[in-house]
């Protein structure tokens, strides 16, 4: 490829209010979007605000919305989503801007707070470890849904987030479900109530906008269908 | 805005409005088909205990399960919520239940 090349990336500016400021970027081999955005801030506006830290998709800081997708920006090549040489970079979707490429994650993590993400442990460090055996099936659902590392890719991908602020989210509903299948956690009344309020689970349209687009290809409608057949059975026995 | 009680009561409302909308189907065909003109048909229902709980049920079904999904919708494209979402998803209720029992009495009465 050769270093004469340059892409038109467009870079969201501002805040909530802000528009699309277009930078010519040199194109360079296996080029990902975080380099596009690192080269603008380096070498053309240092004032330009953006978020990451691990660069190899371990972090979950990173995410912005690439063309209108929302995706890791650091696990993307440019080849792959470059239109006509150009690449349109602006803030995650569905979270409030604080500056440029920048979003408050703010609402994110309360949501996953309020859903009940916190573990609640059963035993003291006094106690013996228990044995946690990887074939149970509450085992098996519990290690679907952890490897969450919540960038936001899914909340910014929800449409229902978008039209209902009060939904908590696929990430905070499917830490919730990874928690209510650990046998060492005990606050599950607590958690399903917790889900099964005006923006619980029960909220979902199933629209799967999460599992398209989680980089770490997990299924939070997966997760939040099993929340809502446990909250179900929950209400059934009068538990919550 | 939809909760575990609202939830459970929109599948309850489908679980029951499955069979009788089997059931009214296969009704229509059989009056079609027999060629049963609009008296004939009245005569049947009229005074009939079974047509007036077989559509007085299938009319609060759908009344309770329009409201809950029509609440869900009015939420989330204009954004009202609180009393005045309450209140209008009562009202959804009476209106279509209150259309449905009309009509199921004017049939079976």
């Amino acid at each position: 490829m050769s270093d004469d090349a340059s892409l038109k990336v467009s870079v969201w500016r501002g805040a909530e209010a802000g528009s699309f400021e277009t930078f010519d970027v040199p194109m360079q081999e296996s080029q990902t979007v975080l380099d596009l955005v690192a080269w603008v801030q380096q070498n053309a506006d240092p004032t330009l605000a953006y978020r990451y830290a691990c660069r190899v998709g371990m972090c979950g800081s990173c995410a912005m919305m690439v063309n209108g997708v929302p995706r890791w920006t650091c696990r993307t090549h440019v080849s792959k989503v470059a239109k006509d040489g150009t690449v349109e970079i602006a803030p995650l979707r569905n979270l409030p801007v604080i500056k440029d490429l920048a979003v408050d994650m703010d609402p994110f993590f309360d949501k996953w707070t309020a859903a009940g993400g916190a573990f609640s442990p059963t035993k003291s460090r006094d106690d013996t470890v228990e044995p946690i055996l990887p074939e149970t099936p509450e085992r098996r659902e519990a290690d679907a849904a952890i490897e969450c590392i919540n960038c936001a890719v899914c909340y910014a991908a929800c449409d229902v987030v978008s039209v209902n602020p009060d939904y908590l989210g696929p990430a905070a509903l499917n830490r919730a479900w990874s928690l209510v299948n650990d046998v060492k956690d005990g606050a599950l009344d607590a958690r399903l109530t917790a889900v099964s309020g005006a923006g619980g689970c029960h909220n979902c349209h199933s629209q799967q906008g999460c599992v398209a687009h989680c980089p770490n290809e997990l299924n939070p409608t997966a997760s939040i269908a099993g929340l809502k057949r446990a909250t179900v059975r929950a209400a059934l026995k009068g538990r919550i | 805005m939809i909760g575990v009680r609202l939830y459970m009561l929109q599948r309850l409302t489908a679980l029951i409005m499955a069979p009788l909308v089997i059931g009214h189907i296969a009704v229509m065909i059989y009056a079609v088909q027999g060629g049963l003109s609009a008296s004939e048909i009245l005569g049947r229902t009229q005074g009939s205990l079974l047509w007036a709980l077989f559509y007085g049920t299938f009319a609060v079904a759908v009344a309770l399960h329009a409201a809950i999904g029509l609440r869900a919708i009015i939420h989330e494209t204009f954004g009202l919520g609180g009393k005045s979402l309450a209140i209008l998803t009562l009202g959804i209720f009476a209106l279509l239940g209150g259309m449905g029992l009309h009509a199921v009495y004017a049939v079976t009465a």
